[in-house]
């Protein structure tokens, strides 16, 4: 940890630079970067999503190990209002974007630990076959890795994924073009249950 | 002469953090110092973790009276049987884990200037630095009365555990058709928005228990927390200011403000009645909730770290006394600006009291902190509201950069998540706290 502090006081910096470009460049009115440290507004979000990410459930999603480049883009939606939340657009509204890039950092570098979940057996099996099928194109590694922005979904809270899709299909959430034409073959192919068989293959994952 | 410029500084930076990564061994600069944290609650607990997590060789001991730790919070869902008591009890052994020394005994004196602090039964401790994080006292003089002796019969149930049980015995002994009366105090006091979710858990266990019964509630304010999602989900389920006959009747909860009559005088304790507003109105309860007003835990006071407030002053940054030197106050008792006195903002201080307390001890500056809070309200089955804040140090304040509340035009659907979230919240940050 005494090796992260001398990192974060190099971020720090950085993260100054930034403030400064920003202050140059935006002529609106955009709040600043908070030139807090990487570790520091990473503890802040322990309360909800888990000391350094690994979420204990029921809902609240793990954001350990998810990559530093998803962690920014999903926060610059909250903030921005193009993905909605129950409480993280309210929060996202309080940092600027070197505050969003300093979380990636702190989370991208953290290892995800996986709380057993009460997967249904054969609805994992099913799942299984229709995440090689329909989903592991982009969600690589059986959903273990985030590739280009897709997230990790293995060890991901049911409920949560549940939301999302429930958010994805209801237009609340922008659903990636590729990602939509599969969900629509999958759901018109293999039926309604397809979704749900999906998303207990990866709250199966250990 | 090499000349420092930004990019060579910030290489230099980056290469000194290489060298750190690189197995040479660093030599920590809180070697051999010591830390010791009053308190075991979510300020103290989360203190002594996380000075440890940041930096191993760092001796912390935590002395707290009781073995186990009631949370406050989710103690409303205790109330209406959805929750047992046991579910909201915490130990230290997660602490232990974590290197923390900790002392079960009843801190009954600290010397700031020393930095001594003396137990009842554990003798003394000197330290390097010292955190206390003592959470709320109870005036027991403001409200004739109400003192500590009357408590036993008639709970405040505003620390959890004995207190929390007592009411819920008397809730599940009350016959159908009585009047719960809950007093909140005057602000500020732990969880604004406590009162209103213990009065809601209440009614939804009366409405499905005890259906001709109340809750009335006698308010020392004229407004209160997340006030218009409050009233909007008692109208939804409750029954909330429903006029009949020109009296407010058929509600399942109403509620008095100062202004209107709810202004405590005076309780009687034997015949649980409550003496209220200007008219002196008397009215009779079956069940009696009296959460008296608050400063900060006695033992601040005997340390002298508290203000003519009550509260304990602190600079914003550090959570380092205003009036003690190398002396941190956090959580309820500490008075940090647009912070409410809550579980999250607790947690909050103390990662940013915890990194400067290292930082003290190393001889390092103060990193910029980062401050957050978020309170879930469970109103009803599937019915979660909250509010949420992000703040930033700004001069010698605690200033809110954003939040705010669940919006008034929240679906069933968001509302519902709320609750899920509420229960995630709970789950994540006790593990934080004593994990």
């Amino acid at each position: 940890m005494i090796n992260k502090k001398a990192l974060g006081s190099t971020l720090l910096l950085t993260a100054g630079f930034v403030l400064h470009i920003n202050a140059a460049v935006a002529e609106d009115k955009a709040l600043a970067a908070s030139g807090a440290d990487s570790v520091m507004l990473g503890n802040t979000c322990a309360g909800c999503h888990g000391t350094n990410g690994s979420s204990f459930g029921p809902a609240s999603p793990s954001i350990a190990g998810m990559g530093k480049d998803t962690l920014v883009d999903a926060m610059k939606a909250y903030k921005e209002g193009t993905r909605s939340g129950t409480i993280m657009n309210r929060i996202a509204q309080g940092y600027a974007d070197a505050d969003f890039e300093a979380m990636g950092d702190f989370f991208s570098k953290q290892t995800l630990l996986v709380s057993a979940q009460n997967a249904d057996a054969a609805k994992a099996d099913a799942g299984r076959k229709l995440h090689k099928e329909y989903c592991e194109k982009c969600h690589v590694e059986e959903g273990t890795k985030d590739e280009d922005g897709a997230g990790v979904l293995a060890g991901q809270w049911m409920p949560y994924l549940h939301y999302a899709m429930e958010d994805f299909q209801s237009g609340a959430r922008e659903m990636p073009k590729k990602m939509q034409k599969r969900i629509e073959k999958m759901v018109q192919k293999e039926g309604d249950g397809a979704i749900d068989n999906v998303i207990h293959f990866y709250g199966s994952r250990k | 002469m090499t000349q420092i410029t930004r990019r060579n500084f910030l290489k230099l930076s980056a290469s000194t953090a290489a060298i750190s990564f690189s197995g040479i061994p660093f030599i920590a600069k809180g070697e051999g110092k010591k830390v010791v944290v009053v308190g075991g609650g979510v300020g103290g607990a989360t203190t002594a973790k996380y000075i440890r997590m940041a930096d191993p060789s760092v001796e912390v001991t935590l002395i707290e009276k009781n073995a186990d730790y009631h949370t406050c919070f989710m103690s409303n869902e205790v109330l209406n049987g959805d929750r047992s008591l046991d579910s909201i009890k915490f130990g230290y052994d997660g602490l232990g884990k974590h290197g923390v020394k900790v002392v079960i005994d009843e801190v009954t004196a600290i010397d700031a200037a020393t930095k001594k602090v003396t137990t009842a039964k554990s003798g003394d401790f000197t330290a390097d630095r010292i955190v206390v994080s003592p959470g709320v006292g109870f005036k027991w003089d403001a409200i004739e009365g109400y003192d500590e002796k009357a408590s036993e019969t008639i709970p405040h149930a505003w620390k959890a555990g004995p207190q929390t049980a007592l009411l819920r015995k008397q809730l599940e002994e009350m016959a159908d058709g009585g009047t719960v009366v809950i007093c909140p105090p005057t602000s500020p006091f732990r969880c604004p928005p406590g009162p209103y979710e213990r009065a809601s858990q209440i009614a939804h266990y009366l409405k499905n228990n005890k259906p001709k019964s109340k809750v009335l509630i006698l308010d020392a304010s004229d407004k209160f927390s997340k006030q218009g999602l409050f009233t909007q989900g008692w109208k939804e389920l409750y029954g909330y200011d429903i006029e009949q006959n020109g009296k407010n009747e058929g509600s399942l909860i109403e509620w008095r403000p100062a202004s209107g009559g709810g202004k405590v005088v005076k309780i009687d304790a034997t015949t649980k009645t409550v003496t209220a507003g200007e008219m002196e109105d008397v009215i009779k309860a079956d069940v009696l909730n009296v959460i008296p007003p608050q400063v900060a835990c006695k033992i601040a006071h005997q340390a002298g770290l508290t203000n003519e407030s009550g509260w304990c002053p602190v600079n914003k940054q550090t959570f380092e006394s205003s009036v003690h030197k190398g002396v941190y106050v956090i959580g309820d008792a500490c008075i940090a600006t647009d912070m409410p006195k809550s579980a999250y903002s607790a947690s909050s201080q103390a990662k940013v009291c915890a990194t400067a307390v290292i930082a003290s001890l190393q001889g390092k500056e103060m990193v910029t902190p980062a401050y957050v809070n978020t309170c879930y309200s469970i109103i009803g089955p599937n019915y979660g509201i909250s509010v949420t804040a992000v703040y930033r140090l700004e001069g010698e304040t605690i200033t809110q950069v954003s939040g705010g509340l669940t919006p008034a035009d929240a679906t069933p659907e968001q509302k519902a998540r709320e609750v899920h979230y509420a229960y995630s919240w709970f789950a994540n940050i006790t593990h934080d706290i004593f994990g």
